[in-house]
């Protein structure tokens, strides 16, 4: 019998393979038919702090917007008692959620500010999550934010969350740094439980009849696994931290490259989004196939087994790596 | 006597608080001041409130006050309790139920706000002419004045006609009352309870009509018995006034608040008295504790129940040395003997004294005197005015007071600047900006020191006639004493001006007391101000000593995240420079308040607030103030000198807030105003407004064509003319072919543009090197004000394009075309207004406009100064408003007298040929009038005879010329929302259509009753949340355009210019070339819909992209074309409902209250738009008449082929 448990974030889990923050998982519906095709632990869509800011703004101002200047319309809207905000929203998403699911059911937050976070972790907590990935996907356009400070941002946050609440910790990074062993390694000091690599950055794109930039959302790649691979193969080991590997994965060999550079877990969502749910089983029974051709019988086996410490030859992960990958091009352009 | 709570609140909500409780039905329809009765109960059936026998009532809005009195009939028959709110024009729809439910002797209540019935002009302000219209339904009626009366005679008139079997009519003042924020003390369900006796209610259920003990009601009698039964019910009558003493006195003994059927106040022996009833005994018992307490004998009977009149309780309240007394009413009854209430007063004494039973020796003078028509203020210097009138020999009857009448001279003589203000109170006012957060603020701070301190809080607010840019005037009085001085802050301790704009115009410290304090937002600091001010304004502060403050609050909003609002800034200042409360108590009461009124709305803006409150404290500068005046400059006047002399005096006088003293003789006799008047008032309102970039724009028009405020137009002229053009006024080279040579410019009125930007949003042009630079974008309007007002003015000075010149189909030359409707005090950014500004564009010079009441009627004609004008020969649109429910019908009988008054004259015409020569006459009635050119040969040819007419002495030919006009051709359009076109104008716009008449009708469809602040239409959309549809709005909406494409006779179109002003275009020409009724629905987005006005057109866009709005053209001309009569003008729907609606608050609202019923009937919104679209696109896709064969062979030989044999026209 092949083993695939795996343990993430304190959590026993029935296999390595997890569907990402998504909008796969915006409905108790589909986290029941996840948990149907095998998943074997979710993680819910990103609530943004900075849209819950937009939310209560926009709100204040439609509901104020031409009010209590004319006699005869000194409103437009019915007052409601209260009203069910986007974190709201989110918090009943976890019980319910939580209410359908067998599985681990973890929450997502990005936020903008360390009151924010704090905030909305301990109401998540309270909300039954499993655990909490912290999203820190931010963009910096301030040119007099140094890289020092931007890091220094993250780790405080993270401080203050854990410091907060009591369930597992899961920083979700961008790969977008100078140095991210050095990030990986202060984030691991001060306890996130999980690295999770790497987010994906929505760049809006260019239209250019309308001369209008405009918001895109592509379903990622299996090559965006290769930069996953790389950076959890040379953090695995150094960290007590788990990794997490998400981002390409759109196959059991993407999930087993994902173990064997050290990932504890990999998560998907690009590939079921095309496919569909069901592919997920198929994605579990490939692996189980590939597992039992090869003759590996658990998962744990696998783990690390080329990570960077663990392969003879590490020059790959290192700079010998881009000189012969550029080279190789060089040599292969006809003359 | 069970333990009262106070309550901060207004007179509606006081009053529905009980009503709600006391009925099991209550059927509702919005009508100002009393729509807020209904909304809330509505809100509380939403919420689950229950009522005194533990069930939630009903609430259902109807069709018209018409339907919500019949259906509340209904509901009395059927032994439910039932109630309803209304006012004015809405209670007169009332009154044939009301003559049957008091007939039938029915326990039931309605509450009125009382307003004013519409005469020479509509008001929504406050007077009891519309509970005078209902004296003989049978209805008993109960009159309250104050906020704390409104609860407590509601409670009175509920209970009393369950004892009595008689209906109630319970009132109180529009606005004075009904909009009052005070702090009064609530009824709670024990008290009510107490009062209630089971017998009554047991007893009103057992009168129900039942099958299962079936009889008849409302039979029809003959004159053997009709008159006998008629006066079976006078035992109940007769015994009303006891029954409801009675239960005064039990309400009393419950909250020790007394009540009688007319209670008297002031001197035991008084010589005068005034007898009232209403609000304006609040300013006569000030006046008379006042005089009395200077050693004066004066009184005051306050009329409660008013009718049934009850003569003996009347006469035994009355001191027995009375004198002399006056009667006040608060309406007018142009033919009769006096108004009503003194009517009243002089029978009783003189029934008194013919029978011998006057408690009184000496019959008294009375007289009657009219005040406070249309919530005109009244104070206690008007009623010393009456009161120092009854001292002389000889008495003005039938006077008014309050007012200059300088014409048939009924007015009294008064010192408006005597005042009787209590030395405790301390008195504020606050001048605003709509929805700069002004008066919620205000609203806020008395709930705080109303609620947190022992003190009495008093608010009243008063708006201006413009839904943008209008100034709202707060006036708040706080004190130890208990607050009833019903009448404005005329000498304010406390002043505060939140737009330093306002400075320029308005002498706003007039009202301020010596030594007060005055706040200023500027955005000159305390050392820079002192040369920003007027000459007046600087002279009032000196000679007032007043303390002076400056803050600049758009920077802390700005800074602090909270966009224009100042609502939490000038409030934080008020509190802590007023000394109303200790300045850290208040800061916390403030934050509280921000907390519970913002915290439902998310942290982030309770965080924002609180920042503001901080910063508020910080940036507040107390000003050192110079020694001497020394401004260069003074306020300006409303509305510039070149005016016509009626426009600058009467007009600009109002608009100046000082039309209450204007005389008589200074106004109209008929209400009879002349157009073109908006464009004198330079209102100034926007930030920023639109510039042009020439060398970018296309010349499109499409800007022009989408400005709600006509404020962007656009000339081709002879370039010549540039001679004497202005340093920056700009040209380009018209983009026209054959027009090349002259020049072309595309010009804004920058001081009354709102600054809506639909302008920016529409413009399809962008920068080739900077993106968001378009061909007109918005700048800081401050720097363009004075050269872009010169360039404005030299533009008006170069004639319009030439008219026969250009297409009158194409939006690039209607941007040419003169509009003659402009500058309207619409919304900015309304979604309305271009449409009636293009309609104006095209046929202008010939319509006659009916329009029904709505935003419509209000920014169409709502004085001061009105947009509707003239062209250059001194023609354009006339207009007139009837009523909200029979608009179509209005407009039906302008097209039946024009028509009429054609076929006289060309009847005249034929009998006077032999003068007017046969060649004229026979051009004169042949001519075809179809083109705009051929209507201007028309006019030539009435001119040329009315010249041959000028002499000629005959009875004919002077009647001729009274109706000559009426040869050329006229139009008739008919205006008007949904609430007026889908419900209740109905059943009227129903009848003309199908009545083949030419008459055109224009439906500004919003979806909501946008002008009374968005309650439910039954053109409101599925799972919109409106007001009256709290929940959301369950049901479709109907489709009246396909009702009217029934009639096969009716051009339709479904237009939103957002989406494609070319079909807009389109569907006026081909509605106007019809012979025969139009209807055009054309959807406009509006501020009730809950998003960014800006994007109004985009929001457009996406309604007919999800095919929620499909666009179409039926045109019953087609088909003499042998052709489908039925055109889609838009494609198959490209983006979901959800992607179109969730734009806008009117439906994520329901999102965020009920998010399962919200998702259901977004489901069941899109099946809607899905069924529609596979309707009119089955309906498009038909073949015509000459594509198919014919369904039935004709009847003879010959014969047409019969109705309905055409493809897709049944």
């Amino acid at each position: 019998m092949i083993d695939l448990t795996t343990e993430y974030l304190g959590l026993k889990l029935k296999s390595p393979i997890l569907v990402s923050s998504s909008p796969l998982t915006d409905s108790p519906e589909n986290i029941q038919r996840l948990q149907e095709a095998g998943a074997a632990a979710v993680v819910l869509p990103s609530i943004f702090e900075e849209q819950l800011t937009l939310e209560s703004n926009a709100l204040d101002s439609d509901l104020s917007r031409g009010t209590e200047s004319f006699a005869e319309s000194l409103s437009y809207f019915p007052a409601y008692e209260s009203y069910r905000q986007g974190h709201d929203a989110y918090l009943s998403h976890i019980l319910r959620a939580k209410a359908v699911a067998g599985i681990p059911v973890l929450a997502s937050l990005n936020g903008a500010t360390a009151g924010g976070w704090v905030k909305f972790a301990k109401e998540i907590e309270q909300a039954g999550a499993d655990a909490l990935e912290l999203n820190t996907y931010s963009l910096p356009t301030d040119p007099r934010v140094t890289s020092d400070q931007l890091e220094e941002g993250i780790i405080e946050l993270v401080r203050q969350v854990k410091a907060s609440t009591k369930i597992p910790i899961a920083v979700k990074l961008s790969p977008q740094y100078t140095s991210i062993p050095n990030l990986a390694a202060r984030l691991d000091k001060i306890g996130a439980n999980a690295l999770v690599l790497f987010n994906r950055f929505y760049q809006p794109d260019f239209d250019i009849e309308n001369l209008n930039v405009t918001p895109t959302l592509t379903l990622s790649r299996p090559e965006e696994l290769l930069l996953r691979l790389h950076w959890t193969a040379i953090l695995y080991g150094d960290l007590s931290a788990e990794i997490a590997v998400t981002g390409g994965v759109h196959s059991a060999e993407d999930v087993l490259k994902a173990i064997m550079a050290g990932g504890q877990v990999a998560m998907l969502a690009s590939a079921l989004l095309a496919n569909g749910i069901p592919y997920l089983a198929t994605i579990q029974s490939d692996l189980l196939r590939w597992m039992e051709e090869h003759e590996y019988q658990s998962i744990r086996q696998m783990r690390g087994s080329l990570s960077r410490r663990s392969v003879p030859d590490a020059s790959p992960f290192e700079r010998g790596n881009y000189i012969k990958t550029l080279s190789s091009y060089t040599l292969r352009k006809p003359a | 006597m069970s333990e009262q709570q106070t309550a901060i609140l207004d007179g509606n909500e006081s009053c529905a608080r009980v009503a709600y409780r006391l009925s099991q039905v209550i059927t509702i329809y919005p009508i100002t001041p009393s729509s807020n009765m209904g909304e809330w109960a509505d809100e509380w059936q939403t919420a689950g409130h229950k009522n005194i026998w533990g069930t939630v009532p009903l609430v259902s809005e109807l069709q018209s006050e018409g339907g919500a009195a019949g259906a509340m009939h209904g509901a009395l028959q059927a032994g439910a309790f039932a109630t309803t709110f209304t006012a004015s024009q809405g209670l007169l729809l009332m009154i044939p139920n009301m003559f049957k439910i008091a007939g039938e002797l029915t326990s039931n209540v309605i509450h009125v706000s009382a307003r004013a019935v519409a005469t020479h002009a509509l008001s929504i302000f406050g007077d009891h002419s519309d509970i005078m219209a209902c004296r003989s339904t049978g209805y008993v009626m109960l009159s309250s004045g104050s906020v704390q009366e409104a609860a407590d005679l509601a409670l009175v008139a509920h209970i009393a006609t369950l004892e009595s079997r008689v209906p109630f009519l319970h009132f109180f003042d529009g606005f004075r009352t009904s909009h009052e924020v005070n702090k009064a003390l609530t009824i709670s369900d024990e008290t009510i309870n107490a009062m209630l006796d089971e017998k009554h209610v047991l007893a009103h259920r057992q009168r129900a009509l039942s099958s299962d003990n079936p009889v008849l009601r409302g039979s029809a009698q003959n004159p053997d018995v009709f008159f006998q039964a008629r006066e079976t019910a006078n035992p109940f009558y007769m015994a009303c006034p006891t029954i409801v003493q009675d239960v005064m006195d039990r309400f009393t003994a419950q909250t020790g608040r007394a009540y009688h059927l007319f209670d008297y106040m002031g001197a035991p022996d008084a010589d005068r008295v005034l007898v009232l009833m209403g609000s304006g005994a609040g300013a006569a018992e000030e006046l008379i504790e006042h005089l009395n307490a200077q050693g004066e004998k004066i009184g005051l009977l306050k009329v409660r129940l008013y009718r049934p009149f009850a003569s003996e309780a009347f006469l035994a309240a009355l001191p027995k040395t009375v004198k002399s007394i006056a009667v006040l009413d608060r309406c007018k009854e142009p033919t009769g003997l006096g108004e009503p209430l003194y009517q009243d007063v002089v029978t009783a004494f003189s029934e008194a004294f013919s029978s011998g039973t006057s408690p009184i020796a000496t019959q008294p003078r009375i007289i009657g005197g009219r005040y406070g028509l249309s919530s005109k203020d009244f104070t206690p210097a008007m009623v010393k005015g009456v009161f120092d009138e009854l001292k002389k020999e000889h008495l003005k009857n039938r006077f008014t007071i309050g007012i200059n009448d300088d014409v048939t001279h009924s007015s009294l003589d008064y010192d408006p600047e005597f005042s009787t203000e209590d030395p405790k109170t301390v008195r504020a006012l606050f001048y605003g900006l709509g929805a700069d957060g002004t008066v919620g603020a205000n609203k806020n701070s008395i709930k705080i020191i109303g609620a947190e301190t022992p003190n009495y809080a008093q608010g009243y607010f008063v708006y201006d006639s413009r839904k943008s840019g209008s100034v709202t005037t707060s006036h708040l009085r706080f004190g130890p004493n208990p607050i009833r001085s019903t009448y404005l802050i005329s000498k304010a301790n406390f002043v505060a001006c939140h737009q330093f704009s306002f400075l320029e115009r308005m002498d706003l410290l007039s009202a301020a007391a010596p030594g007060a304090v005055f706040l200023l937002n500027s955005p000159y600091g305390p050392d820079e101000i002192w040369n920003h001010l007027p000459l007046t304004t600087q002279e009032t502060i000196l000679k007032k000593k007043l303390q002076f403050y400056v803050i600049d609050g758009y920077t802390v909003a700005r800074d602090t995240g909270m966009g224009n609002r100042l609502n939490t800034i000038m409030q934080t200042c008020f509190f802590a420079i007023s000394g109303v409360l200790p300045a850290d108590e208040a800061i916390e009461q403030i934050k509280k308040s921000i907390k519970k009124t913002y915290g439902k709305r998310g942290d982030a803006v309770v965080q924002q607030n609180f920042a503001a409150v901080d910063a508020a404290v910080a940036n507040l500068h107390k000003v050192k103030v110079p020694e001497k005046a020394t401004a260069t400059f003074d306020l300006l006047p409303m509305l510039p000198r070149e005016a016509p002399d009626f426009v600058y005096n009467v007009l600009g006088t109002m608009a100046a807030g000082k039309g209450d003293s204007l005389p008589v003789s200074a106004l109209p006799i008929d209400g009879t105003f002349p157009t073109g008047t908006a464009k004198w008032e330079k209102r100034n309102i926007a930030q920023m407004i639109p510039v042009w970039d020439k060398d970018l724009c296309i010349q499109c028009g499409k800007c022009v064509l989408v400005c709600p405020h006509a404020v962007i137009r656009a000339k081709v002229y002879d370039s010549a003319l540039l001679a004497g053009a202005p340093e920056t006024f700009k040209s380009a080279k018209p983009k026209w072919k054959g027009m090349e040579q002259e020049a072309y410019t595309l010009q804004v009125a920058p001081e009354d543009c709102t600054g809506c930007r639909l302008c920016v949003e529409v413009c399809p042009v962008k920068s080739k090197s900077e993106a968001k630079h378009k061909a007109i974008n918005m700048e800081m309007q401050a720097p363009l004000r004075a050269p872009e007002a010169k360039n404005w003015s030299f533009f008006e000075s170069i004639p319009w394009t030439d008219r026969n010149r250009l297409s009158h189909t194409q939006v690039k030359d209607i941007q040419l075309l003169d509009p003659l409707f402009e500058f309207s005090g619409a919304c900015s950014g309304c979604g309305e207004t271009p449409y009636i500004k293009l309609l104006t564009q095209l046929f202008g010079d010939r319509i006659y406009i009916a329009n029904a009441t709505g935003c419509s009627s209000i920014y169409g004609g709502n004085l001061p100064t009105t947009p509707y004008t003239k062209n250059a020969s001194g023609r354009g649109p006339t207009w007139s408003n009837s009523l909200f429910e029979d608009n179509a019908e209005f407009g039906f009988g302008m097209r039946l007298a024009l028509d009429q008054q054609k076929g006289y004259a060309e009847d005249l015409l034929k009998r006077l040929a032999p003068t007017v020569g046969d060649e004229l006459v026979t051009a004169l009635l042949t001519a075809s009038q179809a083109k705009e050119s051929e209507i201007e040969a028309q006019r030539a040819r009435v001119l040329a005879l009315r010249s041959k007419l000028a002499g000629v002495d005959s009875v004919e030919a002077r009647a001729l010329l009274t109706v000559a006009d009426s040869l050329v051709r006229k139009s008739v359009w008919v205006l008007g929302g949904d609430g007026w076109a889908y419900d209740i104008g109905f059943g009227g716009l129903d009848h003309v259509l199908g009545s083949g008449k030419n008459v055109k009708v224009l439906v500004l469809d919003t979806e909501t009753y946008s002008n009374t602040g968005g309650q439910m239409s039954k053109s409101t959309p599925r799972g919109a949340v409106a007001k009256f549809a709290e929940g959301g709005k369950r049901n479709s909406k109907k489709d009246i355009a396909m009702e009217a494409v029934a009639y096969g006779s009716v051009y339709v179109a479904r237009i939103a210019m957002g989406s494609s002003d070319m079909q807009t275009v389109k569907a006026f020409q081909e509605a106007e070339a019809y012979d025969g009724p139009a209807l055009i629905l054309a959807y406009s987005h509006c501020i009730a819909h809950g998003y960014d006005l800006t994007y109004g057109m985009e929001q457009q866009k996406s309604a007919v992209l999800s095919g929620y709005w499909p666009l179409m053209r039926y045109n019953p001309s087609l088909r003499a074309e042998g052709k489908n009569p039925f055109q889609l003008d838009s494609r198959a729907p490209s983006i979901s409902l959800k992607d179109y609606a969730y734009h806008e608050a009117r439906y994520t609202m329901l999102t965020r209250s009920r998010p399962e019923v919200a998702k259901l009937l977004l489901q069941e919104a899109q099946d809607d738009v899905e069924r529609t679209w596979r309707v009119y696109s089955g309906r498009a896709a038909m073949p015509g008449r000459a594509e198919s064969p014919h369904i039935a062979p004709p009847e003879k030989e010959g014969a047409v082929a019969p109705l309905g044999a055409e493809g897709g026209d049944k």
